[in-house]
């Protein structure tokens, strides 16, 4: 059943109708067979690019799509339902962009956002390092200044996109000064001494290529600095606040999915002489993951609308994060439960939707961190 | 420039259950979703093809409910021009006869229409007459099961498929074209398209916008009456055959069961 939405306008509605059957039609039918090949589906993102959503939330000057976030994350979600790798890609690409939408000078974005906006083009967003992961502050990847250009030495880790990305958002140090010794470069792809190490061998999002970024010598321009020199980690954070909601709005469509599956298979398969959904014990469980997924769902939604008003939303941003990812992890897993032995093969999709479910729990700040801001939120009100 | 009509029905999706309502007969429009006929989409594509190749203005007519504006939506949204919805209580439960009437009104609203576009058959009503009662009412010539269409100054190139096998058609313009599935992959709209859509003008007329007569469409005035109507019995299981290295001579020897072979 197809999630039941309110968007504000026609133009919201014609947009999640075009968004549904892109990926009816174009993403679904292949998300099985390029996550077993561990296949980046580079041209799926080519296509969403045409149609315009890698630019959504960003301003029309620029060739953004003006859409508020209520909309566009709705949009995420139902591209994360057909393909995970795809919705959480689309989440990366649109926070890789947020550095120079928002921080750039006036120059810079009539330079580059047009391209990294208008669909052609792909966004990775360097932040971790493999001894610098939830305390991303210990960060090491060194930039010095030589002339007119950074000269950076040293490892990203886990980044999404490595190697398939057109463009970099890098964080990276300038000075000793901890937190504030670090600052925000915009990397183009070929760069001399840039490189992407072979992709991690992953547990689930076997399609979207995850692997260490080595920076030798890399040559940056220094008129690809975001915002001042110290200002990288905030601007990295700010980044994540609205990432994180990216990443709650595709956990639910991952659930959704999972949903569906279920309901579905209950409905169809008999025991005892009866659907196995006229069970108690299977109907409660079922109408469960229904509501998991949908108070996760107005969870991010009411995230949204406080961002889209201009309020502050970093609390409810991780909330909606941390209660979206719960929820898949644990509507993933029962809808497993729910298909039998069925469920633990490759024959059906659920066991690789419990298996994309746990990676939401760990990335843009572990849940453990999610908690944390929550925590620090209420002690300082 | 190619001034092109294309005929733009609104359809239950294929994808949920269609019935017909309990009461009339007619199709239950309320209970399945609603979406452009994908032949229509495909209609849509030629005549933005021909628009691109050279000058030309394209548009959209559809004759259907309130709702049917979403189908017209993305027919604008895919980069045709402009509408016509004609729309009025009064069509409820139309033939063929009443629509390709309605239809032939509104062509006639459009100045100098060129080429007028349809599918060659919906995928809920499947009459694949509309466009051949067209072109007899409004006296143009017609190409059918079109696979490739081409303009040319005044007249337009057809290859006409059908199981016979393909017939290269020329006529003069205005003609009336019906294409078939393999005529295009029609192009999905953009966001960038969707914006702009919200711009188009849509002109919505009544049945006496267009000077037919009341009395001439609806349920009440069909020259046929649907008195019954009731599902296909559902498809049983089939039949298994493991193929153990005599696969071939199994499926053999069931279709002589069957006295098929
Ligand atoms: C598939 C994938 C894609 C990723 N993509 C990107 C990307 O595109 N860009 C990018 O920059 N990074 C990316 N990451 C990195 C990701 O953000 C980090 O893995 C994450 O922030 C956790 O860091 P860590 O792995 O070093 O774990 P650690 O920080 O070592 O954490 C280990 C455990 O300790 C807990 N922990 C740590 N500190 C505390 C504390 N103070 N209180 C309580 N518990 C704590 C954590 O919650 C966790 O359970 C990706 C990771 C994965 C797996
Ligand atoms: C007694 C009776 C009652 C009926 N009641 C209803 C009813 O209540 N509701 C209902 O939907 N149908 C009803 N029908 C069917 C209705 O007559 C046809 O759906 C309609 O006239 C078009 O026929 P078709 O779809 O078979 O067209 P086809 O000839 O198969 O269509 C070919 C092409 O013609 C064009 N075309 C057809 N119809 C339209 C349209 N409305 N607007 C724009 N272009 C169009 C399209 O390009 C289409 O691809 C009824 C039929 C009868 C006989």
């Amino acid at each position: 059943m197809p999630a039941d939405r309110l968007l504000p306008t026609t133009e919201a509605e014609d947009l999640l109708a075009l968004t549904r059957e892109l990926a009816r039609e174009e993403l679904a039918p292949l998300a099985a067979e390029y996550e077993e090949a561990e296949r980046f589906p580079r041209e799926q993102f080519r296509l969403l690019g045409k149609s315009g959503l890698l630019g959504l939330p960003y301003p029309e000057r620029w060739g953004g799509g003006d859409v508020p976030y209520e909309v566009y994350l709705q949009v995420l979600e139902e591209i994360a339902s057909a393909w995970m790798s795809v919705g959480v890609g689309l989440s990366v690409h649109t926070m890789s962009c947020f550095a120079l939408a928002h921080h750039g000078t006036e120059a810079q974005r009539e330079r580059w956002l047009p391209a990294m906006l208008g669909g052609d083009l792909l966004g990775a967003y360097a932040l971790s390092e493999s001894h610098a992961g939830s305390d991303a502050a210990a960060l090491s990847t060194r930039a010095r200044r030589e002339g007119d250009a950074y000269l950076v030495t040293g490892a990203k880790a886990w980044i999404t996109h490595g190697g398939q990305a057109d463009f970099y958002t890098t964080m990276v140090r300038t000075s000793d000064d901890g937190g504030t010794g670090i600052s925000c470069l915009l990397v183009d792809r070929d760069t001399p001494g840039l490189s992407a190490a072979p992709p991690e061998r992953k547990m689930g999002l076997t399609a979207s290529t995850t692997t260490q970024l080595l920076f030798d010598n890399a040559r940056v321009d220094a008129d690809r600095l975001l915002g001042e020199e110290g200002a990288g980690l905030r601007i990295a954070l700010e980044s994540l606040n609205s990432g994180r909601l990216g990443i709650a709005a595709c956990s639910v469509g991952l659930a959704q999915a999972a949903l569906d599956e279920a309901v579905a298979y209950a409905k169809q398969r008999t025991q005892f002489g009866s659907p196995i959904i006229e069970f108690q014990g299977v109907e409660f469980l079922l109408a469960d993951m229904a509501a998991a997924v949908e108070s996760a769902r107005a969870t991010y939604l009411e995230a949204a609308r406080r961002r889209d008003r201009g309020l502050p939303f970093q609390r409810q941003a991780s909330i909606a994060k941390l209660v979206a990812t719960d929820a898949a992890m644990k509507v993933t897993t029962d809808a497993v439960q729910v298909l039998g032995g069925a469920g633990y093969t490759r024959d059906f999709p659920v066991e690789r939707y419990m298996r994309e479910a746990k990676v939401p729990q760990i990335f843009e700040g572990t849940n453990q961190i999610q908690r944390l801001v929550i925590a620090r939120a209420l002690r300082t009100a | 420039m190619t001034n092109i009509v294309v005929l733009v029905k609104q359809v239950p999706d294929t994808y949920s259950e269609r019935k017909l309502s309990e009461s009339d007969h007619t199709l239950d429009r309320e209970s399945a979703d609603a979406v452009i006929d994908e032949i229509n989409e495909r209609s849509v594509e030629e005549a933005l093809k021909i628009k691109e190749a050279g000058e030309g203005e394209v548009t959209v007519l559809c004759v259907g409910p309130d709702r049917a504006t979403d189908a017209i939506r993305k027919a604008l949204s895919m980069g045709a021009d402009k509408a016509i919805h004609v729309s009025d209580e009064s069509l409820h439960g139309s033939d063929m006869l009443a629509t390709a009437k309605v239809l032939a009104a509104a062509i006639g609203k459009v100045e100098g229409v060129d080429l007028v576009i349809a599918g060659n058959e919906a995928s809920d009503g499947r009459g694949g007459a509309v466009p051949a009662m067209l072109a007899e009412l409004l006296g143009l010539p017609q190409l059918t099961h079109v696979r490739q269409l081409t303009v040319e100054g005044g007249s337009v190139k057809a290859d006409r498929e059908t199981e016979e096998g393909i017939t290269h058609l020329e006529a003069n313009l205005p003609a009336i074209v019906s294409v078939t599935e393999k005529i295009n992959e029609p192009r999905y709209p953009s966001f960038k398209g969707i914006m702009a859509a919200k711009k188009k003008p849509v002109e919505t007329l009544t049945v006496a916008d267009l000077g037919v007569d009341s009395g001439e469409v609806g349920l009440g005035n069909a020259w046929s009456t649907v008195l019954e109507a009731s599902p296909k019995p559902p498809r049983t299981a089939g039949e298994r055959v493991e193929d153990d290295g005599d696969g071939g001579t199994k499926v053999a020897e069931y279709l002589v069961a069957q006295k098929l072979i």
